[in-house]
């Protein structure tokens, strides 16, 4: 069994991973070797807006795990998003060193202005990459688990649990909002110079950042794949279709949940860490309600319970936003209400419905399923 | 004397198709030692202990009472069933049919009265997993499949084995699990359907269905809730034939109330009403009981 064994079978799997190698290889090339006024040149900006489109379409795909495989529709993810990009914010802070407006050499610039006297003991260490790194996962990780341990034992389900991942991470939005909370307050963390001792504003250094985008989307997406064509992944199913049957022929349908739902908040938790770098600024914003819904929208457009679909999903809305807000700067929000009326109306299943119907057709005779032996 | 002992025992010595991980065997363990009753049993040697059925019934109720709010749903039941033995039940509405399911499965606790499994296992005392997992199945009226897996994955996920959470994660199908799911899509014939999803099955194949999701946890009794409503008369006969080939195998026992499928297939019948048991015997001994017929039959 391979590192690509879990793609068997998935077709739009293959295609939108080949796709992401395509542009992975070609991009960082055409920006970083073809000169600047050759009609063929990729701009900076273009590298960096691909790299947030990527670390969006890893969050999308953790979305599409607990809910188009668990059932799960978590109006919250966008929480584990925001704290996986704190804590990448929390290093890059400390990064800039004495290089702030203040040039205190070990207080971040917000905290010189609050007239804080030392780091709080949460900022502790932060300065070191791999114990960011491991906060980027382990803090998403237990604010999912302890969260989920209470929901899904009071089994939780359905609505209920929308609505209170919702609160959640609108009570986190109001937290970070706070100055008291030592995380910059309605500023966030911000001004950030350079990451592991390489200058953020560089070319090549926004390709490189691309570039973990795209193998971090890579491993996620094969990762997820992985759990998904597993027995586990079958049972998640099962659960979704029909939980209490589940529970009776033996699984503990609680901790299945529990296992997928804190898996899928750690691999969010990254792609926040990988946002945060590339767009420059992280801030209570990313917990509001509404960030959460609208990934939630990506997935649904894309086409839910395939993965590969929310990658396209994400993508797809969030190129569509882009073009929008430089082509109609009045208009974008009705033209993206549009949109997703229309996918809504016309492909229940999403973009990634079209595809299957397509496959289906043209392979008639019931597929073998050889693939688990 | 008293069978209800060592029923956690009981359960460890059966290793055949139920390992008992390390941890269920504790707490089982200690569940059991925290009875007043029995606080020195843990000194017995667990090898003495078995399903025993060795008087013949797999399933001993005696003097059970039940009442909801005043009503006596089951009033002094006592009933056998033998191993292996194919049973039906018949009764009028509310005679308490489903309700003794209930309380053989755990899901309703009783008044009054013992339930055993074996001789030695004492029902009453273990939660409802817990009497899954020695093997009591239950089918309900209602087929409940997984509808967007397969045939085989449905069969897959019910599989005995450890269920928790990284061995589900890391399973892989053994040669002979995978020769278990075709023996049983063999018994239930959907050997043809075994790769269609389950959802576009018929209502007749997705009785089957459930009944060898069932036969998938190995267990030694089978409790199965009106396995023929909305049949029709093919399906029927094909039921018949499927409980028929258990019997033996698995001790099964059959509530249903259309006559001429309980004709086809029962050996023995127990007529119940009000709670208790009217008559039982062979169906023609059932069937010419003055008592029956009034209550129920003749109608």
């Amino acid at each position: 069994m391979g590192p690509l064994t879990p793609l068997r079978g998935d077709t739009g799997g293959q295609v939108m991973l080949a796709v992401v190698l395509l542009v992975a290889i070609a991009v960082p090339v055409l920006n970083l070797a073809v000169p600047d006024g050759n009609p063929w040149h990729v701009s900076t900006y273009t590298v960096t807006l691909l790299g947030k489109y990527l670390s969006y379409a890893l969050l999308a795909v953790t979305v599409d795990l607990v809910w188009g495989y668990l059932g799960i529709l978590s109006l919250g993810h966008g929480a584990f998003f925001a704290l996986g990009g704190y804590a990448m914010g929390m290093y890059l802070m400390r990064q800039i060193g004495d290089r702030g407006v203040y040039g205190d050499p070990v207080l971040p610039d917000f905290m010189v202005f609050l007239n804080w006297k030392e780091l709080p003991w949460f900022w502790h260490g932060f300065d070191m990459f791999w114990l960011a790194a491991l906060m980027v996962v382990l803090l998403p990780g237990l604010l999912a688990f302890v969260f989920g341990w209470l929901a899904f034992r009071s089994r939780v389900t359905g609505v209920y649990l929308s609505i209170i991942t919702q609160a959640l991470t609108y009570a986190l939005m109001l937290a970070f909002f706070r100055n008291e909370m030592g995380f910059g307050g309605n500023n966030g963390l911000t001004d950030f110079k350079d990451i592991l001792g390489f200058n953020l504003q560089a070319d090549s250094t926004r390709v490189a950042l691309f570039l973990a985008s795209a193998l971090a989307l890579a491993v996620g997406y094969i990762a997820c794949r992985w759990i998904v064509t597993s027995r586990l992944g079958r049972v998640a199913v099962a659960i979704r279709d029909a939980e209490a049957r589940t529970r009776f022929i033996g699984y503990r349908v609680d901790r299945v949940k529990l296992a997928i739902w804190t898996f899928s908040a750690m691999l969010a938790g990254v792609a926040g860490a990988l946002y945060v770098p590339q767009v420059g600024i992280i801030n209570p914003g990313e917990f509001a309600p509404l960030n959460s819904i609208e990934l939630v929208v990506w997935v649904a457009v894309g086409g839910r319970a395939t993965l590969y679909g929310a990658v396209v999903g994400a993508v797809l809305v969030n190129y569509g936003k882009t073009y929008f807000t430089g082509a109609f700067p009045e208009a974008w929000l009705f033209a993206l209400g549009g949109l997703f009326v229309l996918v809504t109306l016309l492909l229940p299943r999403g973009i990634a419905g079209l595809f299957r119907l397509r496959l289906r057709r043209r392979t008639e005779a019931p597929a073998v399923r050889e693939a688990r032996a | 004397m008293s069978p209800a002992s060592q029923s956690a025992r009981d359960l460890m010595r059966r290793d055949r198709a139920f390992d008992f991980s390390s941890q269920q065997r504790a707490w089982l363990q200690f569940k059991e030692s925290m009875r007043r009753d029995r606080q020195f049993d843990f000194m017995v040697n667990v090898k003495d202990l078995e399903l025993d059925i060795s008087h013949g019934p797999i399933l001993y109720i005696e003097d059970l009472n039940v009442s909801f709010d005043g009503f006596k749903a089951i009033d002094h039941l006592n009933f056998y069933v033998d191993a292996g033995e194919l049973r039906c039940v018949i009764g009028p509405n509310g005679a308490g049919k489903t309700t003794m399911m209930d309380i053989i499965t755990g899901k309703t606790r009783p008044d009054s009265g013992s339930v055993y499994f074996g001789q030695k296992i004492d029902l009453l005392r273990l939660s409802e997993p817990e009497i899954a997992e020695i093997g009591i199945g239950r089918k309900f009226q209602k087929p409940t499949v997984f509808e967007h897996h397969t045939v085989f994955e449905n069969l897959e996920l019910a599989m005995a084995g450890d269920k928790r959470v990284f061995p589900t994660l890391f399973a892989r199908l053994s040669g002979e699990q995978r020769e278990r799911i075709d023996e049983v899509l063999g018994i239930i014939g959907l050997g043809e359907q075994a790769q269609r999803e389950a959802g576009a099955l018929s209502h007749g194949q997705k009785q089957w269905l459930e009944i060898g999701m069932l036969l998938m946890q190995n267990p030694l009794l089978l409790l199965v809730d009106e396995p023929v409503a909305g049949m029709t008369h093919q399906e029927m006969d094909r039921t018949a034939e499927l409980l028929l080939s258990l019997q033996g195998k698995h001790s099964v026992v059959v509530v249903e109330h259309d006559m001429d499928f309980v004709r086809s297939i029962a050996r023995r019948v127990t007529v119940l009403h009000q709670g208790t048991v009217l008559a039982e015997g062979s169906m023609e001994q059932v069937q010419n009981d003055p008592r029956v017929v009034e209550v129920y039959l003749g109608e």
